[in-house]
C-alpha cells in the first residue's frame, strides 16, 4: 500500500484569497503532469476562483496575516491588499505561474475536472451562468465523494 | 552516471534516463528516446513540441514550462498532453534530450 503510487487526488478549495486559491490549482496541475487524475471541488469562498466576475480579483489577504509581517493598521490601508497582491503576481509570472483566470483553463485542458459546492451555490443564490466555461458542473458533497472514489482527498 | 547508446551514439544518462549533457542530442535519437516513454511513433505534432523545446532551451536556457509551449510555443495545452500521455512536460523534456523539469507548473 504505502509505495504504491498515487493514481487520483480531489483537491477541495475552501479559500477565496490568494494564497488560499494557488495551491489547490498548484497541486491539480502537478498532479495531471504526473499522470495522475485530479478532481477540484471548490467550496465556500474557494467558489471565487472559477467565478467568471471574481476569478481575476481574487488577492491576498494584508489584514489579519501574521505571515505578512505588515502590522494590521497598515494592512488597511487603503490599496495595500492590492499591491500587495501585484507585487506576488509578479515574482509568480517568473515562476511561470499564471493568473488564476488562466490557470483555471490551463489545469482544465490539462483533464482535470472543476466542481462547485451546491451548499455554497444555493447560499449565494449563484448559477451555472455565473461560472467560467471550464467549471463541470455544480455537485452535493455525496456527488463529491462518489467522482472521489478509489483517490485521495485532499482539503486546502 | 551511466551510458547509453541512442542511434549509434553513446551519451551519459542520470538515474532517471535524463541526458546529462543535452547537446549531446540530436534528432535522430528522439525516437529511440519516445519508445523507452511509450511512444511508438513520433507525429509532426511531436515533433513540433519536440522542436520548440530545444529552441527554446537553446534561447533561454531553460526547459520550457506546458505553459511556454502553450504561449510561447502556440501548441495547446490539451495537444500537449494528448501527444505526451501521463507526464507531459518530463515526457516531451526526456525525449528532447533535455534535463528533468524542476519548476512546480
Amino acid at each position: 500500500m504505502a509505495d504504491e503510487k498515487i493514481k487520483k487526488v480531489s483537491i477541495v478549495v475552501s479559500k477565496g484569497s490568494l494564497d488560499g486559491v494557488y495551491p489547490g490549482l498548484i497541486m491539480a496541475n502537478g498532479a495531471r503532469m504526473e499522470g495522475i487524475e485530479a478532481n477540484l471541488f471548490f467550496t465556500f469562498f474557494g467558489l471565487e476562483t472559477i467565478m467568471k466576475k471574481r476569478m481575476d480579483k481574487i488577492k491576498v489577504a494584508t489584514v489579519g496575516n501574521p505571515a505578512m509581517h505588515l502590522p494590521s493598521l497598515l494592512g488597511i490601508i487603503p490599496g495595500m491588499s492590492a499591491f500587495a497582491t501585484s507585487q506576488m503576481k509578479k515574482e509568480m509570472d517568473k515562476l511561470d505561474i499564471p493568473p488564476i483566470g488562466e490557470f483555471v483553463e490551463m489545469v482544465h485542458d490539462a483533464g482535470a475536472k472543476l466542481y462547485a459546492c451546491k451548499a455554497t451555490v444555493d447560499m449565494f443564490h449563484l448559477t451555472m451562468d455565473d461560472f467560467c466555461e471550464q467549471t463541470e458542473a455544480i455537485i452535493n458533497v455525496g456527488k463529491f465523494y462518489e467522482v472521489s472514489q478509489g483517490g485521495q482527498i485532499i482539503f486546502t | 552516471m551511466t551510458s547509453k547508446t541512442y542511434a549509434g551514439k553513446t551519451v551519459e544518462v542520470d538515474d532517471e534516463g535524463f541526458l546529462v549533457n543535452p547537446s549531446d542530442w540530436s534528432e535522430e535519437m528522439a525516437p529511440e528516446r519516445a519508445i523507452e516513454m511509450g511512444i511508438n511513433e513520433l507525429t509532426d505534432g511531436h515533433w513540433k513540441v519536440i522542436r520548440f523545446m530545444r529552441s527554446d532551451f537553446q534561447e533561454k536556457g531553460q526547459i520550457p514550462t506546458i505553459r511556454r509551449i502553450k504561449n510561447a510555443g502556440g501548441i495547446p495545452t490539451k495537444d500537449v498532453y494528448a501527444l505526451f500521455p501521463e507526464g507531459p512536460a518530463k515526457k516531451a523534456a526526456y525525449i528532447s534530450g533535455l534535463g528533468k523539469p524542476q519548476g512546480c507548473v
